[in-house]
């Protein structure tokens, strides 16, 4: 990620020549949701209905919290039919 | 040169011809239709090699203008009172962008009641979306001030969006001879742009896109630089202009026989040239009054406005808008630049040509015998029809 830090250091104009997903958005999150692979069926509803793009799927077909994005909403694990997610509490 | 009998509204036509703009996105809207149609029909014609966007509304036009200027596209559009009002969001988002279009704007009312008079409501109440803003008071006034208007935008030290105001009818549809630059001058004042602005086509980049809280300030301030070096180049540039087509417009804030007058009314657009005949009549009657033309809304000269008040102790300033709640925006922006100041005079607030009420010699003669009284209302309301005969408020 490019790293500006004063004003001198900015374009002329508000240009970006990355993908807006430099930049990391987790920051504010209080619960983490953690997926328990013992539960899941892979139904892939948890990767659905995340509003911010925050679940993939990998490989095997397992869903991953990616948590450099993932701001903790619980939404994945209140739509989890087997309640394979809980939402821990970040520490500190 | 050649002169040429002309609307204002055509002034504002040629001059973004002269401009040789590339890409006009317009929507019609009275008062300001004859100049994108005047466009049209040199497009149309082959006379000018620019892209015609027809958009669905003012909101659309200005972004496909930031689209193009984004390029490096030279563009130009123009609105009207509601079009302006609709154009809001994306005025913000122009000079933001640093996108250097230049816009001719129709000075009308703002409805509710549905009005097609001249009217300052809705350029003043841009006042705070980044762009640099004109006033015109003649219809050469604004085919001269959009030729400034590219240079200054497109300024590497500046690139911000400019608007050129002309009043309605008095203006946009009143003809009177016009001196046409000739297009080598023009060429010789306006170079081409010479490069893509921001976006390179053919790269994947994000313009205008999110930014945190780290940085964001930075941004807006580089938009609040632009604008302050934008008032040291507007005076290099119109004398650039000066001394290519031998015009010039009195700068920012035009005096008209101040030297020794006791009492100087500071007023817009078309208004000026009526209270000129007014300093003249009065001046002959041996009353010591001037006037001073406010050009230049955006960015503010506060300097001329300090350097006028050193030498007088009675500034009026006439409003064709008013500020709910305060005063008129012209008056407010004069006694802000005049309070840090060495000087203090008295300044008064005259309300008046609102929606197309035409502002006589007698009204702007009103303001002056006001001006000179000792005392007086801050903001008055001049020529309102009221049963009680007292124009005050507040």
């Amino acid at each position: 990620m490019t790293s500006y830090e004063t004003e001198e250091d900015l374009p002329d104009a508000p240009i970006a020549s990355e993908p807006t997903d430099s930049i990391k958005t987790a920051s504010w999150r209080t619960f983490r949701p953690v997926i328990k692979l013992e539960k899941c069926t892979k139904c892939n509803v948890c990767w659905k209905f995340c509003p911010d793009v925050a679940i993939e799927i990998n490989e095997e077909g397992w869903p991953v919290v990616l948590l450099d994005y993932c701001k903790g909403c619980g939404i994945c694990a209140e739509e989890c039919k087997p309640l394979a997610i809980e939402m821990v509490k970040e520490e500190g | 040169m050649v002169q040429v009998v002309m609307s204002g509204n055509h002034a504002s036509s040629y001059a973004a011809k002269l401009a040789r703009v590339q890409v006009i996105a317009a929507y019609p809207i009275t008062p300001q239709t004859t100049i994108v149609e005047k466009l049209a029909t040199f497009v149309a014609s082959g006379e000018l090699p620019a892209q015609y966007i027809k958009v669905e509304s003012e909101h659309s036009a200005l972004q496909a203008c930031i689209g193009a200027a984004a390029l490096g596209a030279r563009t130009f559009t123009a609105t009207s009172s509601q079009g302006l009002l609709l154009m809001h969001e994306l005025l913000h988002w122009a000079s933001g962008a640093r996108a250097p279009i230049v816009m001719g704007v129709v000075n009308r009312a703002v409805a509710p009641p549905w009005s097609l008079g001249t009217d300052h409501t809705d350029t003043m109440s841009q006042r705070d979306t980044g762009w640099i803003q004109f006033y015109a008071e003649s219809n050469q006034e604004v085919l001269d001030t959009t030729l400034i208007a590219y240079r200054l935008a497109e300024d590497p030290d500046v690139r911000l969006p400019v608007m050129v105001a002309e009043d309605a009818f008095y203006l946009s549809h009143t003809v009177e001879p016009v001196d046409v630059p000739s297009q080598d001058d023009v060429d010789r004042f306006l170079p081409p742009l010479a490069r893509a602005f921001a976006v390179r086509p053919g790269e994947t980049q994000r313009y205008g896109s999110f930014v945190g809280p780290e940085l964001y300030m930075e941004f807006r301030y580089q938009v609040a630089k632009a604008m302050k070096r934008a008032a040291h180049v507007r005076p290099q540039v119109e004398e650039e202009y000066r001394r290519i087509t031998g015009r010039h417009h009195g700068g920012s804030l035009a005096a008209y026989r101040v030297d020794d007058a006791d009492a100087v009314l500071i007023t817009m657009g078309t208004a000026s040239t009526t209270a000129r005949s007014v300093v003249d009549t009065l001046r002959a009657r041996g009353k010591k009054i001037g006037l001073a033309k406010l050009r230049l809304f955006r960015p503010f000269p506060v300097d001329k406005v300090c350097e006028l008040a050193a030498t007088v102790g009675r500034i009026g300033v006439m409003d064709r808008c008013y500020t709910y709640g305060a005063a008129g925006p012209a008056y407010a922006e004069v006694v802000a630049a005049l309070f840090g100041g060495l000087h203090r005079p008295i300044v008064r607030n005259f309300i008046a040509g609102l929606g197309g009420r035409d502002v006589t010699p007698e009204a702007i003669e009103e303001m002056y015998e006001s001006l000179l009284k000792d005392r007086g209302p801050e903001v008055e309301w001049v020529g309102l029809k009221r049963r009680k005969g007292v124009t005050t408020h507040g």
